[in-house]
């Protein structure tokens, strides 16, 4: 139905595509794999049109075409759903899906008729929420489904998915896939793009692994999680999660010491050690008030109740720079809304915490900075242009790497770590999993706020749960087995039914 | 962001060594630079359509007419860099040279007189500052206000009459050694300041921060607040400045003086390649803005012009020099 034939594609500095070969067919799931940096977001921007190839051509039901822009792909039934939404917030369901093509009369927007044409839509997607309601009102699954809703009503055939699981949550993720499953079923073809290996049997029939720009493989859906590793990173990763656990032999005395922290209606009594030398995990549902806790702790937010102290001193609150000080960092979850600086460059933002250090007098060691800018980027193998290059032509993972390297360079004592490998490929993640190791190897702390339970549970001496804004339990690395944290996290006295809880996007 | 950024006089000798048979370097600065080719374009344009304009007088001249919109604008760059907006320069210009010349003529010392003119300015800005960061007005709304109130503290002290500046002061507005334009000097001067504050403090590099990602910025311990005082307070003393070097051109303050100046001042920072969301901008752009609407201005003037056209032109070229910076972004 779609293919594409010998695409290539260069960007300044960057060989994006190296003569892609990709195919769709009617009614069926292709995983599109790879890691971040490796083309599949320029892929299917040359699909969607917001990127002309330099060589080689797309043909659709057999002929050659050339997708201009977001017309063309329209007009070819090609829909795509980006990981960051293009919704109206303020607007309603119904606008939203039709924006831009709502049904008139009389020149005037017909609201009945927009709102009568969505609701089959939203009932399709399994949506609940009526088409008049705005959709700031609904979670990040829900918006999901009204984008799906809005490919749905242009007659989409091709439906091109980037990432659509990274932001769910497990009950939300079977939600989508049963959407998915049915819209294959009806004959759609979707490619889909995932970096959670066990999805693939579940949904996939067909995968097609990128590497440095060029197509590697392309195997069933069936083949086995270490064969697609293999081929995503070109040689086989012995551990996934390379955490040597140090035992309580080795922990240290404690670094960070919360107790009783609260805030009305966020979170309550939360109190916990986290030593030198340790990695304690904070697992949870979306929700459960972890990055709330994360960034109160730092001194972004304000707490009502409760002390955070750092190697034994009393953080006054609501103080980064005071928390910085004494040895605390923070990388938080959205890292392009609050991590990063885009159109800075990478040695900007690897000196960003470090400026005021490198300053004497208001002047900047410029020199010095780069330098230790430039050491930083080998260690994290960064891969870039150069230190000039803008920080937001960089791959996700390599954000990350820079986010996390600002404080590497500053010293950190404690490091808080929210979602580190959200978004990262494969590689990637590893690599800051060996940060981690290296660390607590030198005496640091470092807490891990994660989704991922595999992560957590591979990575972690010792696993906080945090359900309900509440500390719900504390698991050893050896108690920590999925059924424990997901029983803690789903809480037993959760009002209503323990299994449904509210998602809803948290953070900010 | 810019990386490296060149002192403006340096920009300026440039383009005027480039404009017969450019080697290799010269047209890799113009390609870089989108303003600054189109300034190129613009001189040799009205030098060939006016035998006055490429004289050493006339380019002079055109400095001096620079002068008060570029040290406005030099100030406003750090307000845009950091993502913000200064609509109130034009006004604390006034207010500033007003309180210069009320000063000196109530006798006190011309030194001492300059400096509270300059403490003035500062006031000003720190003002807006407090609003802009404790306040939490939004940029546009805190500085549309200080535009009201420092024109009209301006009339107030002045009773909405000029005040004759002794010439101890005005000498700022004559020339050095019979030719050159102490106006020129300043803006070279604080030009140059612009850009080590840009590029070497911490203050500077805190700007891109902010303008960039406030929140990034804030989650990395910068005191965000008490540094958009900083940058505020800046822009007022700049301010400042450029009200005292107009006054002394004119040998009075004047309470209307430099109406409208704000709005040049922007359109002098965003010609030179700054973005008004923030994180980007560099001296010598915006230096390189000033001229453009000086060049044209005067050009405009000796190939005699109407001054209504003249506003016409000004509007295109504002319009045309941007998309221009855009389209060779994009590409």
């Amino acid at each position: 139905m779609l293919r594409t034939e010998q695409i290539g594609k260069v960007f300044p500095g960057v060989v994006a595509l190296d003569g892609v070969d990709f195919d769709l067919c009617q009614g069926e799931v292709h995983v599109l794999l790879g890691e971040n940096g490796a083309g599949k977001s320029t892929l299917i921007k040359v699909l969607s049109g917001v990127h002309q190839p330099d060589s080689g051509r797309v043909l659709h039901r057999g002929s050659p075409v050339r997708i201009g822009g977001a017309e063309d792909a329209e007009r070819l039934g090609i829909a795509t759903i980006h990981q960051e939404f293009n919704l109206v917030p303020e607007l309603s369901i119904a606008e939203n899906i039709f924006l831009g093509r709502q049904p008139r009369r009389f020149g005037f927007v017909d609201r009945k008729r927009m709102e009568r044409d969505a609701a089959p839509l939203l009932q399709r997607v399994g949506v609940q929420a009526g088409p008049e309601t705005p959709v700031r009102e609904l979670g990040i699954a829900g918006r999901q489904m009204v984008e799906i809703a809005k490919a749905l009503s242009l007659d989409a055939k091709v439906l091109i998915m980037d990432e659509p699981t990274a932001v769910l949550t497990a009950s939300e993720v079977d939600r989508l896939f049963a959407i998915v499953r049915r819209l294959r079923n009806e004959g759609v073809g979707i490619v889909f793009i995932t970096h959670h290996l066990e999805e693939i049997p579940a949904l996939g029939d067909r995968v097609t692994v990128l590497r440095d720009g060029r197509s590697v493989g392309q195997v069933p859906a069936s083949t086995h999680h270490d064969e697609l590793v293999r081929l995503m990173v070109g040689r086989s990763i012995e551990q996934q999660y390379p955490r040597q656990t140090s035992g309580d032999a080795s922990r240290g005395k404690p670094l960070l010491r919360v107790a009783g922290l609260s805030r009305g209606g966020v979170f309550h009594d939360v109190g916990f050690e986290v030593h030198a030398g340790e990695v304690v995990g904070v697992a949870g549902l979306v929700g459960a008030g972890r990055t709330e806790v994360a960034r109160a702790v730092f001194g972004v937010d304000r707490y009502e109740a409760g002390t955070v102290e750092v190697d034994g001193r009393r953080l006054p609150g609501f103080d980064v720079t005071a928390a910085m000080a004494a040895g605390l960092g923070l990388v938080p979850e959205d890292r392009k809304g609050q991590g990063l600086l885009p159109e800075g460059s990478v040695a900007d933002n690897l000196g960003l915490v470090t400026l005021r250090n490198a300053s004497r007098g208001g002047w900047v060691d410029r020199s010095g900075q780069r330098a230790a800018a430039g050491e930083m980027a080998n260690r994290l193998a960064v891969r870039m242009a150069g230190l000039d290059q803008q920080a937001r032509t960089l791959s996700g993972g390599n954000q990350q790497k820079v986010v996390i390297g600002k404080w590497l360079l500053a010293e950190t004592r404690v490091l808080i770590l929210d979602e580190p490998t959200r978004g990262v490929d494969v590689g990637a993640k590893v690599e800051i999993y060996q940060l981690v190791n290296e660390l607590t190897a030198q005496g640091h702390a470092v807490l891990m706020i994660s989704s991922d339970l595999p992560e957590v549970l591979g990575m972690s001496d010792r696993v906080l749960v945090m359900s309900q804004g509440r500390i719900a339990g504390e698991l050893s690395a050896e108690d920590a087995t999925q059924d424990a944290v997901m029983a803690l996290a789903v809480g037993t006295s959760a009002p209503g039914q323990g299994t449904t809880t509210e998602d809803f996007p948290h953070g900010h | 962001m810019a990386t490296e950024m060149q002192p403006g006089s340096r920009m300026a000798a440039k383009h005027t060594g480039g404009s017969g048979g450019p080697p290799p370097w010269v047209r890799r600065v113009l390609l870089d630079n989108g303003a600054l080719s189109a300034l190129v374009v613009m001189v040799v344009l009205m030098a060939i359509l006016s035998g006055d304009f490429f004289s050493t007088q006339n380019l002079l001249n055109v400095g001096v007419q620079a002068a008060v919109t570029a040290i406005l604008a030099f100030g406003v760059t750090f307000v845009i860099v950091s993502g913000g907006i200064d609509l109130s320069v034009g006004s604390v210009a006034a207010f500033s040279a007003i309180t210069l010349g009320w000063l000196a003529t109530e006798g006190v010392p011309t030194f001492l007189a300059v400096v509270l003119a300059l403490a003035a300015g500062m006031a000003c800005g720190f003002v807006n500052g407090m609003l802009i960061a404790y306040g939490k007005l939004p940029p546009f709304v805190a500085t549309l206000a200080m535009l009201s109130i420092a024109r009209g503290l301006a009339l107030v002290v002045s009773q909405g009459s000029p005040i004759l500046l002794p010439d101890s002061i005005s000498w700022l507005g004559q020339t050095l050694g019979e030719w050159l334009p102490v106006p020129v000097i300043v803006m070279v001067v604080i030009g140059v300041v612009t850009a080590v504050v840009l590029q070497r403090t911490y203050s500077g590099r805190v700007m891109y921060a902010i303008g960039g990602n406030e929140e990034a910025a804030r989650l990395s311990g910068i005191r965000v607040k008490r540094q958009k005082l900083v940058i505020y307070t800046l822009a007022g003393l700049f301010a400042a400045v450029a009200g005292i070097v107009l006054a002394s051109r004119l040998a009075s303050a004047q309470p209307q003086a430099a109406s409208g100046y704000e709005l040049d001042a922007i359109a002098a920072v965003v010609i030179g390649g700054a973005s008004l969301a923030g994180g980007v901008g560099k001296a010598s752009g915006t230096l390189i803005g000033a001229l453009i609407l000086a060049v044209l201005r005067n050009g405009l003037n000796l190939l005699d012009v109407s001054a209504f056209w003249q506003q016409v032109v000004i509007g295109a070229v504002i319009a045309l020099a941007v998309l221009l910076d855009t389209l060779r972004r994009r590409t």
